[in-house]
């Protein structure tokens, strides 16, 4: 990719992130680690991976987007108003009552969201499946399936992995959301994953590990994983929890709660110094 | 007297008569139809191909078939996902662990995401026989009734269970189709309509006292037992009740209106299951004295399947000394 390019989509997370706070504040409720810590990835994957159309969320060809760690959604609502699903104004009904935006992401609720999710574990299952009808179909679109690190503790995760790896779909590609918290703490310390790339490879993916903020990176892994044609791939995305705002990042506190009136504003004033840092760097 | 537009066997009362065969013999049936009809239809099963009779399926259709292994929970996901994609997928185990197991992945990922996914639970009620108490699913009525979007189905017999089959693999709906392992006499007939949500008055007297609603093989032993007890004089109809979501309750509560006394029969747990359904029907919209044939609130065991059924009163004997103690 261009450095100008580069430079755009890293714009677009900065965007997304700016939407995250702003419609945590409103809704006094939610996560935010999460969400922030997987803006680069949710830019590259609405403005430069995926083959989709807001316009038309229904089209047969559009590739699939997993988010089986639903609790992260707001940065999936914030990526799909920036690209056109909804307006951007809506994001601010966030968790209300009626509003379409639910506080975990539902199906029937709002065009665009693949399925219903939240309750942890499940997403790669369903994922595996639409990739499983995909191939019977000899249709060429991607499953991609973000999950995060606490959520491997499931079992159902490692019975997916399983699954996918005997059937050979390499038509899937696990995004793990490496940010090391979960709710009661660091997640080595809750139920320890390492050797987490080891466990991946020995169920039979292929595994590639990514700076989760390098948007270059993860554009790279995609392309190499979506070149591999026997096996599923996992990419394990190091990323930090509360990416862009120095305060939070890396406090596990910050996984599900949202910013006051007064810390958004702190907030927001650091994403905007953060998008001159952007600019500058890009324009060099 | 039978009800003739049913088109029931016409000898229906002649148990040796009947061909015998179990529920699950006509749903593997029925799945290889419905794959025949529409090839979005799909199978998954988590190990149990030749108990739930999907290898039937998979024999004439080996590229729709999906193996999971020994994995319920995901067993539920993977059928999620391809129905979410387009596809009509079956998912096969055993009741006692699908939706034994993964109730969660079942509320969240297939009805609550009201994805038309088939759930087959196999193996259900003490009929299951020697392997006993674990494998013995006993409360699956109960916890997929429950479920907003769920459409539950109980066949009383292999034909029935066929046309139940074929009908939902078209419902586009969340379904759960419960089969047992034991042969029981086929008393429906190619000829007897099926329909989800439609109720069957399979036995009618004249100015009955009891109304029997059954539902699985206990809707055969409630007809030998009203005949017998018609003879006895104590008139009773019985009503086939295998939809048991959606209930009609326009026809249960006319059935109800016409006898003084309903009792229930299933092989389940009295809390929850069948008769529980009727009861939230009848107590609203016709209250009428009732009492429950089921698994009162404890786990079978092993034996024969005729042993286990005769010793928890599901069968004709059973029936009879149940209403007779009722009239008492």
């Amino acid at each position: 990719m261009t450095d100008e390019r580069i430079k755009e989509l890293e714009l677009k997370a900065n965007d997304i992130r700016v939407s995250i706070i702003d419609m945590l504040e409103d809704a006094g409720s939610g996560h935010t680690a999460g969400p922030l810590g997987m803006s680069d990835l949710f830019a590259a994957l609405y403005f430069e991976i995926m083959q989709h159309d807001p316009k038309n969320v229904d089209w047969a060809e559009r590739d699939r987007l997993i988010l089986s760690n639903g609790h992260t959604v707001p940065v999936r609502y914030a990526a799909m108003a920036h690209a056109g699903y909804f307006p951007i104004e809506e994001l601010k009904t966030l968790r209300k009552f009626g509003s379409r935006l639910q506080g975990h992401p539902e199906r029937h609720a709002l065009p665009g969201i693949e399925h219903t999710s939240g309750p942890l574990g499940t997403g790669l299952g369903q994922a595996a499946g639409m990739a499983f009808g995909m191939r019977l179909d000899t249709n060429k679109q991607h499953v991609y399936c973000i999950t995060g690190d606490g959520e491997l503790d499931c079992g159902n995760i490692w019975e997916s992995a399983m699954f996918a790896a005997h059937h050979n779909l390499s038509n899937l590609t696990a995004i793990v959301d490496r940010n090391n918290i979960q709710i009661n703490g660091a997640t080595e310390n809750v139920m320890k994953l390492e050797d987490l790339s080891g466990k991946w490879t020995s169920f039979g993916w292929h595994v590639i590990e990514i700076d989760g903020h390098n948007i270059q990176q993860f554009v790279d892994a995609v392309n190499q994983a979506k070149a591999i044609q026997n096996k599923p791939t996992c990419i394990i995305a190091h990323t930090i929890p509360g990416k862009g705002i120095k305060e939070i990042e890396n406090e596990f506190e910050w996984h599900g709660k949202p910013p006051t009136a007064e810390e958004e504003k702190r907030f927001l004033k650091e994403l905007r110094t953060l998008r001159g840092k952007i600019e500058a760097t890009h324009s060099q | 007297m039978i009800t003739t537009e049913l088109k029931l066997h016409n000898d229906v009362f002649n148990t040796d008569a009947l061909d015998k065969a179990a529920t699950r013999d006509g749903f593997g049936k029925g799945l290889v139809e419905a794959a025949e009809k529409d090839q979005r239809v799909m199978a998954l099963c988590a190990d149990l191909a030749e108990s739930t009779r999907a290898h039937w399926f998979k024999e004439k259709f080996p590229e729709r078939y999906v193996e999971v292994g020994v994995a319920e929970q995901n067993l539920m996901a993977v059928a999620s996902g391809l129905a979410n994609y387009g596809k009509i997928p079956f998912a096969m185990s055993y009741a006692a662990f699908s939706p034994g197991r993964n109730w969660e992945q079942i509320r969240s990922t297939v009805a609550l995401n009201d994805v038309p996914v088939n759930i087959v639970g196999a193996h259900a009620g003490v009929s299951v026989g020697p392997d006993g108490a674990t494998h013995q699913a006993l409360e699956d009525i109960a916890t997929m009734r429950v479920l907003p979007n769920m459409i539950v189905v109980v066949p009383a017999d292999s034909e029935e269970a066929r046309k139940a089959t074929l009908a939902i693999a078209v419902n586009d709906k969340p379904s759960y189709i419960r089969l047992a392992r034991a042969k029981t006499p086929i008393f429906t007939t190619l000829e007897t309509p099926f329909e989800i949500g439609v109720p069957q008055i399979v036995y009618q007297s004249k100015n009955p006292r009891i109304g029997i609603i059954a539902c699985g093989s206990l809707v055969y032993q409630s007809m030998l037992a009203a005949e017998e007890l018609g003879k006895e004089g104590i008139n009773v109809s019985v009503m086939n009740l295998s939809t048991i979501k959606p209930m009609n309750e326009k026809m249960i509560t006319e059935f109800a209106q016409n006898v003084d006394h309903i009792v229930t029969a299933e092989e389940h747990q009295i809390h929850g299951g069948m008769g529980s359904a009727v009861a939230e029907v009848l107590a609203q919209h016709a209250p009428t004295k009732m009492s429950f044939i089921g698994m009162h609130d404890r786990y079978g065991e092993s034996g024969s399947p005729d042993e286990l059924l005769e010793h928890f009163g599901f069968t004709k004997k059973g029936i009879i000394d149940h209403i007779k103690k009722q009239l008492a």
